[in-house]
C-alpha cells in the first residue's frame, strides 16, 4: 500500500449529500478482476453524457479539478453498497484524500486499506475549506500532526491513531494479524471445545 | 454487568485487543460472491497464502447471473469472466461453491439461513453490506470491502472496532396489509439513511417477536439503508425451529448443546444502550419511497414533499434534485405515480413468504396492460417451492413473467435493467439513482404493495386488493 504523508492539492468540491458508492462507481464497473483502471468511471453518470462525452459542468471535469488530490463533498459520503471499486476509483482518479462531515462506515474502513485518508470536519470548516476550492487555492494535509493548512489558518482533525499508523508506515493488515497466528490457534482450540457445531465437526 | 447482545456476541468472538480499541475478531462463517472477491483472491495469490478455513466458507454466483434460460450460459462477456473466475478461485483454494447449475444457487443472504450456515451468536461477514439480513438468527452479521475479504480468507479474523449500541422498539400489531417492510421503511425515514452510522441496531418489541423468521430478515436486511453496520434480533424458539434439519445446522448431540447456548442470547435486563427509539405498529401504513435516498419514505395515502417548506439548505438541493431525477412535480399525491415495471426479488423480499404475499393479492386477477412485471425468486429452493404451492401460475396468469434465481434488477448487473426514466415499483432495498438502469426510477414498496401497483398501473393501496 501507497504510504501517506503529506499532501498538498487544489482540492474539488463536491457539495451534494449522500453520495453514496453507486454514484462514486456505477455497477457496470464492477465486472472488473482488477483494482486498477476504474479512475476513468469515477462519477461516471455525472461526468459523462449519453453520448460518452464529458460534461463540462461537472467539477472533476474542469483544470484544475481533474488533477485534484483532494475531494470535499457533503455529508453522509460514501453510503450505500459495500463496493471497494469506489475507493479503488477514487484512487486510481489520483484522489488520496476526502473530506467530509461524516463518512459511511464500511467506505470509511476501506479507504484506509486503501491509502486514503477521509477526514471529518464540521460543516462550518468545511465551508472555509470550500472557498479554497472555489478560488482554486492550495490546501495541505499533514497527518502526522493531524491537521490540515489552509492561507494562514489550519484546523486539526482525529484520526484512529491504530489507523494513522498503518496510512503513514503502509502497513499491511493482513501481514500485522498475521503475527497474532498463535492468539488465532488458542481461540480456536477454545472454540474446538466450547462450541463444537461451529466447525462443522 | 448486564450486557446487551451485541456486547455478549463481541466479547465471544475477541482475539485479541489493543490498548486504542482496536480488536481482532473471530469470523465463524465468511459467505463469498462473484463480485468483491477476485481481487481477494488475487491478493492471496500474490502473497502465496492460503485460506484459513475453507470450510467456514461458501460462495456463490449471484449478482451477475442471467435470469432467463441458462443453458447457453451467460453471453455478457465481462459477467461471464467473473462468474467463471469465482469458480476457478473456490476450486483453487478449496472453498464450497453453488454454482449457476447448482439448485441450490440463489442470492447469497437468502442461501446462508436457508441451509443453516447461518447461526445465531455467530460472528458473520460478506464482501456485501446486505449481509446485515444475517441478524435476525441473532448474529453479528456485517458487509466488509475486498481488502477485508482477503483478510478473512487468509486469517479468519477481522480488525474492528467496537460499535455503539443502538435499540428500536417496536411494540403493538401491525394493520392489516401492513408488513415488516413498512415498518423498516418507517424506521429509516425516522432515523435518516445516517441515523445508525456507528451503531450495531438491535431490534426488539413485542412486534418484532411475533414476527416470523423471513419478517425479520427483511428488517435486518435494510439495517445499512439506516448507516448501521449491523442489526440484530434475539433468537428465539422460531429460529430454532427454521434452523432445526437444515443441511448445515448442527445435528444430533451438536444440535442440543448449539441450542442450549443459542437461548443465552440475549440482552441483560438493564443492559445500557447508546440510543434507543420506540415505534407503535399500529401507527404504521403502507409505505412508498418516492425520492432517491430510502430515507425518502411516504405513506401510500401521503403526497410528494415540496422544496419550499424546506428551511435547511441541504435538504431543500437534494429534494429537487430527487424531485427532477424521478420526475415528479412536489404534492402530486402517491397513489397518480403511474408506473411502468415491477420487481417482486431480490435479498429483501425474494423469499417464500413474500412471494407469497404477493401471489394472494395477485390471485384471479390481471396486471394492467402497459406494465412489465417480474418475479425473480432468491434461490432455486425458493422457486421449487413456490412451484410446489403452484405460485408461478398465479404470477405468469396475472401477466407477471416467473425467472430463474439471482440479485438481477435489485441492481442490474445482469440484462434485467430500466431504461432511461422508466419507473419501476420495486421490492429491493435502494431507490438510488441510476441502481436499476441509467436513469431508471425506483419505488421501493412491500411485496403486497408491488403486486398492487402492477395491477393498477399506478403506486396503490395494498388494502384495496386485500383477498
Ligand atoms: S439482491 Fe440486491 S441487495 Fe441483495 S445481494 Fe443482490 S444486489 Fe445486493
Amino acid at each position: 500500500m501507497q504510504k501517506f504523508n503529506k499532501l498538498k492539492s487544489i482540492p474539488a468540491y463536491l457539495p451534494i449529500v449522500n453520495i453514496d458508492t453507486d454514484m462514486i462507481i456505477p455497477k457496470q464497473f464492477l465486472k472488473t478482476i482488477k483494482r486498477t483502471g476504474l479512475g476513468k468511471n469515477l462519477f461516471f453518470e455525472m461526468r459523462y453524457d449519453d453520448n460518452g462525452s464529458e460534461i463540462n459542468d461537472f467539477i472533476l471535469n474542469q483544470n484544475p479539478f481533474n488533477k485534484s488530490k483532494i475531494l470535499i463533498a457533503g455529508k453522509n459520503f460514501g453510503c450505500g453498497s459495500s463496493r471497494e471499486h469506489a475507493p479503488w476509483a477514487l484512487l486510481d482518479f489520483g484522489i488520496t484524500c476526502v473530506i467530509s462531515s461524516s463518512f459511511a462506515d464500511i467506505f470509511y474502513n476501506n479507504c484506509f486499506k486503501n491509502g486514503i485518508l477521509p477526514i471529518i470536519l464540521n460543516d462550518e470548516k468545511i465551508k472555509e475549506l470550500s472557498e479554497y476550492a472555489k478560488r482554486k487555492e492550495e490546501i495541505s494535509i499533514d497527518l502526522k500532526e493531524e491537521k490540515i493548512i489552509y492561507g494562514n489558518s489550519e484546523v486539526n482533525f482525529k484520526i484512529d491513531s491504530f489507523k494513522k499508523k498503518c496510512l503513514i508506515e503502509g502497513l499491511d493488515d493482513i501481514a500485522l494479524s498475521l503475527k497474532k497466528s498463535d492468539k488465532i490457534q488458542t481461540f480456536e482450540n477454545n472454540l474446538k471445545a466450547s462450541k463444537p457445531w461451529i466447525f462443522n465437526d | 454487568m448486564p450486557n446487551t447482545l451485541y456486547d455478549k456476541i463481541w466479547n465471544d468472538h475477541l482475539v485479541d485487543q489493543q490498548d486504542d480499541g482496536t480488536a481482532l475478531l473471530f469470523v465463524d462463517r465468511h459467505l463469498v460472491h462473484e463480485v468483491t472477491s477476485p481481487q481477494a483472491f488475487e491478493g492471496l495469490r500474490n502473497s502465496n497464502r492460503k485460506v484459513r478455513h475453507p470450510k467456514l466458507t461458501l460462495a456463490v454466483a449471484d449478482h451477475n447471473v442471467p435470469t432467463t434460460d441458462r443453458s447457453k450460459g451467460i453471453s455478457d462477456q465481462e459477467s461471464k469472466i467473473q462468474v467463471d473466475t469465482l469458480e476457478s478461485n473456490c476450486k483453487e483454494f478449496g472453498i464450497q461453491l453453488f454454482g449457476m447449475g447448482d439448485k441450490r444457487q440463489g442470492i447469497v443472504h437468502i442461501i446462508g439461513p436457508e441451509q443453516g450456515f447461518t447461526q445465531p451468536g455467530t460472528v458473520i461477514v460478506c464482501g456485501d453490506s446486505h449481509t446485515a439480513t444475517h441478524g435476525a438468527f441473532g448474529s453479528l452479521a456485517f458487509g466488509i470491502g475486498t481488502s477485508e475479504v482477503e483478510h478473512v480468507l487468509a486469517t479468519q479474523t477481522l480488525v474492528q472496532k467496537k460499535a455503539k449500541n443502538f435499540r428500536v422498539n417496536v411494540d403493538g400489531k401491525l394493520p392489516l396489509g401492513v408488513t415488516s417492510k413498512d415498518v423498516i421503511l418507517q424506521i429509516i425515514g425516522k432515523i435518516g439513511t445516517a441515523g445508525g452510522t456507528g451503531c450495531v441496531i438491535e431490534y426488539a418489541g413485542d412486534l418484532i417477536r411475533s414476527l416470523s423468521v423471513e419478517q425479520r430478515m427483511t428488517i435486518c436486511n435494510m439495517t445499512i439503508e439506516g448507516g448501521a453496520r449491523a442489526g440484530l434480533i434475539a433468537p428465539d424458539e422460531k429460529i430454532f425451529k427454521y434452523l432445526e434439519n437444515k443441511p448445515m445446522s448442527p445435528k444430533g448431540e451438536a444440535w442440543n448443546k448449539a441450542k442450549e447456548y443459542w437461548k443465552n442470547l440475549r440482552t441483560d435486563e438493564g443492559a445500557k444502550f447508546d440510543k434507543e427509539i420506540n415505534l407503535k405498529a399500529e401507527e404504521i401504513l403502507p409505505m412508498i419511497t418516492w425520492g432517491t435516498s430510502p430515507q425518502d419514505v411516504i405513506t401510500i395515502d401521503g403526497k410528494v414533499p415540496n422544496p419550499l417548506n424546506e428551511k435547511d439548505v441541504d435538504r431543500k438541493n437534494s429534494l429537487e434534485r430527487s424531485l427532477n431525477y424521478m420526475g415528479l412535480k412536489p404534492n402530486m399525491a402517491a397513489k397518480d405515480i403511474k408506473i411502468d415495471k415491477v420487481f417482486i426479488g431480490s435479498c429483501t423480499n425474494g423469499r417464500i413468504e413474500d412471494l407469497r404475499e404477493a401471489a394472494k393479492i395477485l390471485k384471479n386477477k390481471k396486471i394492467a396492460s402497459h406494465v412489465h412485471a417480474m418475479v425473480v425468486p432468491g434461490s432455486g429452493l425458493v422457486k421449487e417451492q413456490a412451484e410446489q404451492e403452484g405460485l408461478d401460475k398465479i404470477f405468469l396468469s396475472s401477466g407477471f413473467e416467473w425467472r430463474e434465481p439471482g440479485c438481477s434488477m435489485c441492481l442490474a448487473m445482469n440484462a434485467d435493467k430500466l431504461k432511461p426514466q422508466e419507473r419501476c415499483a420495486s421490492t429491493s432495498n435502494r431507490n438510488f439513482e441510476g441502481r436499476q438502469g441509467r436513469g431508471g426510477r425506483t419505488h421501493l414498496v412491500s411485496p403486497g404493495m408491488a403486486a398492487a401497483a402492477a395491477i393498477s398501473g399506478n403506486l396503490d393501496d395494498v388494502r384495496k386488493y386485500q383477498n
